[in-house]
């Protein structure tokens, strides 16, 4: 069953409050987008589902709706990319598994590799790849770690529009029915790819209704460019 | 190329001025012999000193593989034990307080006049330096490579072996190279203290037969040694740390 999360609460990090008290809600199977300004504590929220909480002091509570554990359940793409220089492509790609002590799915793998365009990269260490390819390296890795509960930190930003279009879609495809939680800056990506988007400021998370039709919208429809055109205006009154 | 070129350029001017400053100068032989003689020394007492520079070798080369693999599970011990720590690094940074050459009468009390004091010199040598660049490196993990792994359902063991311990091996190979030079020196102090074998054995040797000649070639062997190891340990390092840096 792929869960809901939700927080609710007022995070710190050291005596310094950074959002809070808010609420917010990521649906079930649903893909979610965050947006909000630099700073305002996008990341903190990603790093707490993680259960990556070490240092920050969150007041009330979040989680999964059915109570259970998060962990095991999340896989995570950070905003650095987080490859492993020592290993090349194909390393770091299977490298849940190997975590794991698992066998690494080779096949699996190189199907991922070739669908994010980096099928002739596999063999070589990050350090050979643009920003883009390590990016797409990233997503790679995230989309092996077959999770109920997906978590992507600007998961696009360093793709030209075209690889960022393909990239939007096949996310879309490969993670359908999981619940996604999904930071951006870019309100045409929201409005490509959420099923519900989420508003943050330093003190509450506004829900906007998504434009019609199931996510991934065409990028270049007319519904879809209606939406951007509103969220950007609400964002610019917002600022 | 151009280096080696200029580093050899270097050596043979150094090698002329040294011959004519011992002309000009009339200094007697057993004070400073020429470079000259030191070669016809080095040619004739070849298997001699290739014999007792074997020996030498061998005391260093053991003492740095003992010594790094100690190093290599000492530092990982520290790193991944709270108890370890406690009790141990106060224990090491006061070892550090005491100078390892100090300890060379000892460890000959100890161990003999043979083979293995002068390895346990060596050991110590690089040991510390060894452990404590590999515990650090151990310890400055980048934060974001451990919270993916354990987002992945790593475990601690796991974290070690595939994120920390090769996030930190550059930090062992500069502990290694950086301690490498000293241990030659280890050894021969050593040997001075009381050996029957070893090229600090025959410099003393010979010094004491005023044969300063082949106290010079000794040296420029022990010298030689020394480089050598030293390129080898660069190497291996640079292996260890490839695309880690
Ligand atoms: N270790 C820390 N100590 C103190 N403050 C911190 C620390 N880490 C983050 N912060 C603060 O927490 C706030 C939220 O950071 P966070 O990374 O969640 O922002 P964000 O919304 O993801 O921003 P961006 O869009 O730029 O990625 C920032 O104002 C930052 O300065
Ligand atoms: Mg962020």
């Amino acid at each position: 069953m792929t869960p809901t999360l939700s927080l609710n609460g007022t995070a710190h990090i050291g005596a310094t409050r950074i959002f809070g008290p808010l609420s917010m809600m990521a649906p079930a199977g649903a893909w979610t987008c965050l947006l909000g300004p630099s700073g305002v504590g996008k990341s903190t929220i990603l790093r707490l589902f993680a259960g990556l909480d070490e240092g920050i002091t969150f007041d009330g509570d979040y989680g999964a709706s059915d109570g259970g554990p998060l962990m095991p359940r999340v896989a995570m793409m950070a905003q650095d990319d987080l490859l492993l220089p020592w290993l090349d492509v194909m390393g770091n790609v299977t490298l849940g598994a190997r975590m794991r002590g698992e066998r690494p799915d080779h096949t699996r793998a190189r199907d991922i590799l070739a669908r994010v365009g980096l099928a002739d990269h596999a063999a070589k260490p990050p350090s050979a790849l643009s920003g883009g390819q390590r990016q797409r390296a990233a997503l790679a890795r995230t989309l092996m770690e077959d999770r109920p509960i997906v978590l992507l930190d600007e998961p696009f930003s360093a793709l030209d529009a075209q690889t960022r279009a393909r990239m939007q879609r096949l996310a879309g495809e490969v993670l359908r029915e999981r619940t996604v939680l999904h930071i951006t800056h870019d309100a045409a990506e929201a409005a490509r790819l959420g099923d519900q988007i989420l508003l943050m400021s330093r003190d509450r998370i506004d829900a906007i209704a998504p434009p019609e039709g199931t996510s991934p919208r065409a990028p270049d429809a007319e519904e879809t460019l209606r939406f951007e055109a509103q969220l950007m205006r609400r964002l610019m009154a917002d600022a | 190329m151009r280096t080696i070129g200029r580093s050899l350029a270097l050596i043979a001017f150094f090698l002329l001025l040294w011959e004519g400053l011992v002309i000009v100068a009339g200094l007697p032989r057993f004070i400073l012999p020429p470079p000259s003689l030191v070669a016809q020394t080095l040619w004739f007492s070849r298997s001699l000193i290739a014999e007792h520079a074997l020996i030498t070798g061998a005391e260093v080369l053991i003492g740095l593989v003992l010594g790094a693999a100690l190093g290599f599970f000492f530092a990982i011990l520290l790193a991944t034990s709270r108890t370890a720590r406690a009790i141990l690094r106060p224990a090491l940074v006061f070892s550090q307080t005491v100078p390892v050459f100090a300890l060379a009468p000892i460890l000959t009390l100890w161990l003999g006049y043979g083979l293995w004091s002068k390895v346990a010199m060596a050991l110590l040598i690089i040991f510390f330096p060894v452990t404590s660049a590999f515990y650090d490196a151990l310890m400055r993990t980048p934060e974001g490579w451990i919270g993916l792994a354990r987002v992945m359902g790593a475990n601690r063991g796991r974290i070690l072996w595939h994120v920390r311990i090769p996030a930190a091996l550059p930090g062992f190979a500069s502990g290694l190279r950086l301690a490498t030079v000293y241990a030659p020196i280890g050894a021969i102090i050593g040997e001075w203290v009381g050996a029957s074998r070893g090229l600090g054995y025959l410099m003393l040797l010979a010094n004491g037969r005023a044969k300063i000649d082949l106290m010079f070639a000794a040296l420029i062997v022990l010298a030689i040694l020394t480089l050598l190891l030293h390129a080898a340990v660069d190497r291996f390092g640079r292996w260890l740390s490839q695309g880690r840096i």
